[in-house]
Formats: structure tokens, sequence, C-alpha cells
């Protein structure tokens, strides 16, 4: 089992790797990061907080593309193309393919991340004239937008369990601006009141909590993020990508292929 | 021993938008496949061959019935191990190259890492793929998808080959290296279930037929014994003679265009047909056995409920 | 594993995992009340909010409001005497949307408001609406609130009705802005004037807080007047007879009144023996500017005991 896994996870990371959209995509992630202080000329005295604010934003941005993208081809694309059959036919069980895959997207996801990360500190680096002690704060921001990733990877491939590639892209890509206002939500909830007001709290649990991953601004102005606060996104986007790939395991174990 | 078992295996679709319409894929077949035969699926488009191929593959799920393989329920893990797919029309990843996948898929199947590449390497020189096997698969053309489809099936050495459609996009050398690969499949004691909608290719290589129309199960035959009920049966053409009497009156049928003469004899009467033809002076062209015996028995089977409504 | 086996374990796993992911939300909603809050508090450059909303400036702008009002309500609710953050965000919504006119309506009204009704500050009340009318310089209505602020919040009459009569010269302005603009210009009005701008104010708002405040404004009025009222007559009562009346009795027999004079809790006003008139629960009437007993200030907000009227 654990080989199998490993071997699915391989090739779906080898499959990502030669795919040349992704190139495209870390390379104009790493533009836009190198771009950055070029814009923070236009506001003087703020290069290094527009600089991370923007880098972040890129970072997260284009990792999200990637994940939905590959994510939701993964699945809906094997079904699809009929790829899925002559692997289905083999020692492999559904459950097996979706955690595969999902494993083997991370991993890409890992790379690419780094990747746009490592230019991000240059970039930074650049900047700021040498990075100082507050920018560990940096890579807190980083893991948690790796958090983002593996919630909206587990969610594309959800979609794409029972829906096809454009659409799971789309129902994703709702999910991920939905998820960045989770908060505010709840805001409007409040302000509403009455039944409306509990639905529309009640469906704010449904949702991923991005928004409470997205520290952005905080360490953009150097300030530490609470440990209490990593550890519940930690615990919360884990728990929403294990609910997500049982949903997706769920529905694939059932499923007709076409 | 029945390799392969199926019991009143049924299959609806629900299509339309709301999924409220139902479709009748497989309308309750049965039938066995014994070890070590080559056993032939024939049908037009759409009489279920997939549908059941894909079924014992576990890619779809049976409304009804059941169907197992080896004695084992085809849910069961361990089926999988001992069987090979050839999907209709493959599709496989197009960013590898054919030995890439092959190894891959020999991981799937179980193969220890040591003996992959050489197991790999070996499946496609069956398949007649040794040239392009480092040769990026989206390059590949039709029929060298399908040689690599084949291959994968074999990779694992199974005991039982599903083959969907195998001879569909080669050109008649590779569709008779691919009869050849069933052939030698059968010889070393494999069993093959392949689906066709060719009859010539059933015809060839296969042990016994099962004819499906539109979902139903129209007979179940050997294949020999169709040819036999056909033997008996040549053809004889010659040049020169337009009218020799004596054959003619024997014929069982007699076509004449300006010198050239075919007709069609009892196999019986063969010797003394030659011996007219040399004795009218005519030049003796051809003397070749009447196949399309299994063409006959197809279209009879698939023709009959037509012809009923017809009627 | 058996298909089954997988489901139950795959649904074992989806219903702990997604109570667990509810439940940490649920943490990190307490963990981080107020979060949005942050944003605002760390980036109040709407150059670098209008760079993150990648061109949807309407849309930040409509979720800052919605912030903002989110604001007020939390710090409303739980009397605050300070609202520092209601000027940063009422200046990135507006920034971000400009013709985002509630904000500028209801924004001045929540800085204008004396604490812990409002931010207590006239003097921003009066610049976001001069902001408003800079960018929307054909909405009348925002003329109107700059009017408002300028007479009721900061008593510069004048002020007012240069607001006033610029607003009514705005084509589709409402013919009572030329009203209110006569009335500031008119001095004395003063009791009259605040009346028609109330009952305006209570007619035109769907919001249930402004309308309230409104109603309670409108008593209060009533009250001034009918302590104003009361107290000339007991004026005049004491130069005609020498000395101020000892009852109402007295002044309903000199046929000026018709009879008992009560506030409207149907209370009666209490007669002092120097002529003037008091309120007797004062407490229960906020924002009363008459009638308050010797040395009391008047409650310039709506509590607990606040007289309940019947709308």
């Amino acid at each position: 089992m654990r080989a199998r896994l490993a071997l699915i996870a391989a090739n779906t990371f080898r499959e990502a790797v030669r795919d040349r959209v992704l190139y495209n995509l870390v390379f104009f992630a790493l533009l836009m990061v190198a771009a950055a202080p070029l814009f923070g000329v236009i506001s003087i005295g703020v290069e290094k907080i527009f600089m991370v604010n923007l880098g972040l934003a890129a970072i997260v941005l284009f990792g999200v593309v990637i994940a939905i993208f590959v994510g939701t081809g993964l699945v809906s694309k094997e079904i699809e193309k009929r790829t899925l059959y002559t692997v289905l036919a083999r020692p492999v069980a559904r459950w097996e393919f979706i955690l595969g895959k999902y494993l083997g997207l991370a991993a890409t996801l890992a790379v690419n991340t780094s990747c746009m990360a490592a230019g991000f500190f240059v970039a930074v680096a650049y900047v700021s004239v040498g990075l100082h002690a507050a920018d560990v704060n940096l890579l807190v921001a980083l893991y948690l937008i790796g958090l983002q990733l593996l919630v909206m990877t587990a969610l594309a491939i959800l979609f794409s369990s029972f829906s096809t590639p454009i659409f799971s892209a789309a129902f994703s890509f709702a999910m991920f601006v939905i998820g960045n206002f989770v908060e505010d939500m709840r805001g409007f909830a409040a302000m509403s009141g009455g039944p409306e007001g509990w639905l529309v709290r009640g469906l704010s649990y449904l949702v991923p909590n991005l928004g409470a991953m997205n520290v952005a601004a905080q360490v953009a102005h150097g300030q530490p993020v609470p440990g209490a606060l990593i550890l519940a996104d930690t615990a919360n986007a884990l728990f929403y990508a294990v609910a997500a790939l049982a949903a997706a395991v769920l529905i694939f174990e059932r499923r007709d292929l076409k | 021993m029945a390799v392969i078992e199926i019991q009143n295996l049924r299959k609806t679709y629900k299509t339309g938008f709301w999924r409220k319409t139902e479709k009748e894929g497989l309308k309750g077949i049965s039938f066995e496949v014994r070890e070590g035969e080559v056993f032939g699926c024939l049908g037009p488009n759409g009489a279920g061959k997939t549908t059941t191929l894909k079924i014992l593959m576990g890619l779809i799920f049976p409304s009804g019935g059941t169907a197992r393989i080896l004695g084992m329920d085809i849910h069961d893990p361990r089926v999988k191990q001992q069987i090979g797919f050839l999907p209709e029309q493959p599709y496989l990843y197009d960013y590898l190259t054919p030995l890439e996948l092959l190894e891959y898929y020999a991981g799937l199947s179980g193969v220890p890492a040591r003996e992959r590449r050489k197991r790999s390497e070996a499946a496609l020189a069956r398949a007649g793929m040794s040239e392009a096997a480092n040769m990026p698969m989206r390059k590949c053309s039709k029929g060298m998808l399908q040689r690599v489809g084949i291959a994968q099936a074999i990779v694992h050495d199974p005991k039982v080959v599903f083959l969907d459609e195998p001879m569909s996009g080669l050109d008649p050398i590779g569709r008779r290296e691919v009869r050849e690969l069933i052939q030698s499949l059968h010889d070393e004691g494999k069993t093959v279930f392949f689906s066709t909608h060719i009859l010539t290719d059933a015809e060839a290589i296969c042990d016994r037929v099962a004819v499906l129309d539109r979902g139903e199960l129209k007979g179940v035959d050997v294949v020999a014994d169709l040819l036999s009920k056909a033997r008996g049966k040549v053809e004889i053409t010659w040049q020169g003679q337009p009218k020799i009497e004596s054959i003619r009156a024997m014929s069982l049928d007699y076509h004449a265009t300006g010198e050239s003469v075919r007709a069609v004899v009892k196999e019986a009467d063969t010797d003394r047909v030659v011996d007219a033809v040399r004795q009218a002076g005519a030049r003796l062209v051809s003397v070749t056995p009447v196949h399309g015996a299994l063409e006959e028995y197809f279209l009879a089977k698939v023709d009959a409920p037509k012809k009923e409504a017809e009627e | 594993m058996t298909g089954g086996a997988i489901s139950r374990w795959a649904m074992t796993a989806l219903l702990l995992s997604a109570a667990g992911a509810a439940y940490t939300s649920y943490r990190l909603e307490r963990m981080r009340s107020g979060a949005t809050l942050d944003d605002v508090l760390l980036v109040q450059s709407p150059k670098m909010v209008k760079a993150a909303s990648l061109g949807y400036t309407g849309l930040a702008a409509d979720i800052y409001w919605t912030r903002t009002v989110q604001y007020f309500g939390g710090k409303h609710r739980e009397k605050a005497m300070r609202y520092e953050l209601l000027r940063p965000m009422l200046a990135l919504t507006t920034d971000l949307d400009p013709q985002l006119t509630v904000a500028y309506e209801f924004g001045s009204f929540f800085l204008a408001q004396k604490p812990p009704e409002g931010a207590g500050d006239p003097q921003a009340a009066v610049d976001l609406v001069k902001k408003g009318i800079a960018a929307n310089p054909r909405n009348w209505r925002l003329y109107y609130h700059l009017g408002f602020v300028e007479y009721e919040e900061r008593k510069d009459v004048i002020a007012a009705a240069d607001a006033f009569e610029a607003g009514s010269r705005v084509p589709g302005a409402l013919p009572w802005m030329k009203v209110m603009a006569a009335a500031m210009r008119q001095k004395g009005g003063e009791i009259d004037t605040a009346r028609y701008m109330w009952t305006n104010i209570y007619e035109s708002s769907d919001d249930p807080l402004i309308k309230q405040n409104a109603v309670y404004r409108l008593i209060a009025l009533r009250i001034d007047e009918d302590v104003l009222n009361l107290e000339k007559m007991a004026a005049e009562y004491q130069k005609r007879n020498g000395s101020y009346p000892a009852n109402w009795q007295q002044v309903i027999g000199m046929g000026w009144l018709k009879g008992m004079p009560v506030d409207p809790s149907k209370t009666p006003y209490r007669l002092m023996a120097d002529g003037r008139v008091e309120v007797q629960e004062y407490q229960r009437f906020p924002f009363i500017t008459r009638g308050l007993p010797a040395g009391k200030q008047s409650i310039e907000r709506i509590t607990e005991e606040s007289f309940k009227p019947q709308q």
C-alpha cells in the first residue's frame, strides 16, 4: 500500500514537473516578487512593507492557481482521458489513487513554494539590505501559506471527484475567495441577525478559514505571529484537508467511471 | 475450470440532465470463460462489450448479477494482481515514455523494483515497441500507443488478459502481429478475453465467441464448430471456358464474366470439378475454401430480432 | 479491505475531521475576535489596499464599510467612550469607493454623536461629509447631512444654513432643503426647525438605531417646548398677579391651560416656587435641555430607564 502511494505520488510529481505551464506560473510569480522593489519606490518609506505584502500575495495566489488547476486536472482529467482505467485495473484501490495524487501534488507545491520563497527572500534581503531577526516571521507566514495550499489542494481534488475540470476550478476558486473572508462573513451574519444570520454563520464553518492563515499584514510590520494561532491554524488546515479528502474518497469509491 | 463467470449481469445507466431517463446497457447476460481459452466477445458498437469489460475491471458497478474472476469476487484486490487490461483506444500518460509508463505500472502491480526494468523491456519487445521505448508518448502514433497499451497489459505476467478492441488503429501488419501475440499468450496457457467488432480477427484466433447485441447475449459457441458447419464449400475460378455445363449442373453458385468464371461447389465435388476444368482446356486460377462462417453466424444472431420486428 | 469497509472508514474520517475543522474554526474565531480590524490598524494606506484588492476596489470598499459598521456596533454595545479606528476606517472606505455615499451619511452620524453614542468628533464628521460632497457634488443629501452636523453637533447655525442652501441648489433636491436653509437663517426658530429635521430623519431612515434616536430627540424637543411655554405662563402670571402661581389650577383658572400639563409619560410637570418648571422623572428623558432640576446635567444617551414611547 505504502509503495503504491509513493509510486502514484511520485508519478503525479513527475507529471507536474514536466508540465510547461507550471514553469510559466513560477516564472511569473518570481517576476512579480522581483518587481516588488520597483513598486516600493512609489511609496517612500514603506518599501519593505509593500514588498512583503506583495511578495506573499504573489506566492499565495500563484500557489493557489497551481493547486486549483493541477489539482482539479488530476482526477477529472484522468477520468476524462481514461488514463485511470489502466491504473485502476491494477491492484490500486481508489482511495489509494486519491491519496497518492494528493501527496504528489502536495510535494509539487512544496517545491514550487520553496522556489518562490527563495526568490522572495532574495528580494527582501535586497530591499532591506540583509535579513534581520524579525524576518523569521516571514517563515511563519510562508508556513501558513503552505497550510492554505494543503487545504486548497484537498478541495480541488474533492470537487474534481464529481465534477468537470472547469466547474471544479470555479468551485475551488470560489472557496478560496470566500475562505479569505470567513471573518467578514461572520460579520455580515452578526449584522443581519435572525435565521439568515444563523444560516450564514453556520455556512462559515463549512468554509476553510483561510483568512486566519493570512498574516501578511502583521509580518509586513515585523509583528510576531502568536504560537497559539499557528497551532490552531495547523489543526484547522489538517482537519479540513482530511475531511475534504475523506469526502472525495466517499464519492469516488462509488462512482461509475464513464 | 471457469476463469471468468458472469451470472445474469445487468447495468442500467441514468441519463439526461436530471438523471431520470434509464438506459439499459446490459440486460442480464450469463456466460463462462474457461482456463487457457481465447474468448472473443463480438458485437456491433454499443452492444455492451465495453460495459461488460468495465464491470469486470471494477471501473463501473453492475446494477445486478454477479461476476467472478479466478473464483474471486471482482472487487477482491487479489484479482487485480492476476489480470491485465487494455482499454479501447488507450489513452496513456503522454508526458511519459513507454518504458517509464511500463515501469510505473509494473510497480503498481507489485513487480519488485529490481525486476521492473527487465520486465518492461521484455513486454515492449513482445508488443514490437523496443525501438520507441524512450520516445515521449505524445509523439507516438495511434498504432504505437496501441502496442504500448498491449505491453502494459502483460508487463506483470497476468493469468488473464482482457483486451478491448486490441486490433483497432493498427495496419494489416500490426493486426497480424497482435494476432500472433495473442496466440503466444494462448500457448503459454493464459486466458485471453477480448472484444472486437471485426469478425475475421475473432475467427482467426478465438476458441469460443460470445455474440452481444444491444445488451443481450445472442449466443456462445465454439469457433471450430462454426467453421466446420461452413466447411464443404469451395470456390473455384478459372479462365478460358465460360460454359462448362457439367460443372454448372453441380454448382451452388455459377457466375461467368467474359472469359473468367467463378463457381461455388460442394467440397466433395472439388476433384471432379478440377478434372472437368482441365479436360475442357481451361486455365485453373484458384481453389479456395469458403469462409465467412462466423459472419453468417453473427449476422444471423444480430439480425434475427430485426427481421422479427419487420415481419 | 472491501468497498464497504473503505466507505465506513472514509465516513468516520469525514465526520471526525469535519467536527475538528468546525471546532478549530470556532477557536480561531474566538482567538481572532476583531481580527478584521487588525488589517485596518496595520494597513491604513488606501494605495496598498487598492493594490491588494486587484482592481475590485468597490468590493473592498463594501467589505471595509461592513467592518466599519461592525466596529461601530461593537463599540456602541460596550458603551465605549473612544472610537479610535472609526476615522481611519471611514477614510479607507471612502478612499476605496468615493461614491459609497452611505459611508458619508452614516459615517458622519457615527462620528458626530457624543460618546458613547458616537465618536464625539463633529469636526471629523464635517470633514468626512465635505470629502463626500467633493466626490459627489450632485448628491444633495450629503449637503443635508453637512447642515445637520453643523447645526446639531457644532451649533453653527450659519454654517448649517450655508450647507442647506448649497444643497437646495443641486438639481433634484427636495423642497424642504430650502425650508431648512430659511429656518436656519431665522433666529429663535430653533425648536421648530429641529423638530422638522428630526421628523424628516425619522421618516427617511430605515435604520432602527437612527429612528429610535430621532424619536427620543422629538420627545425631548416636545418637553423643551412645553417647559418653555409653561415657564412663560408662570412669568406672565407673576407679572399680572405679583407672585408666581402656587399650583397649575391657578394657571388653568387664567384660561391658559385646558388641563393639567403632563409630559409624554403622562406625569404632570412640577411647578416650582420660583416659577421654574421641572420634569419629575427627568432621568427618563434623554437629550432634554429644559426642565432639569437645578444643577442637573442633561442625559446625553438612551439608557435602560429611558421612557419607552409607543411608536
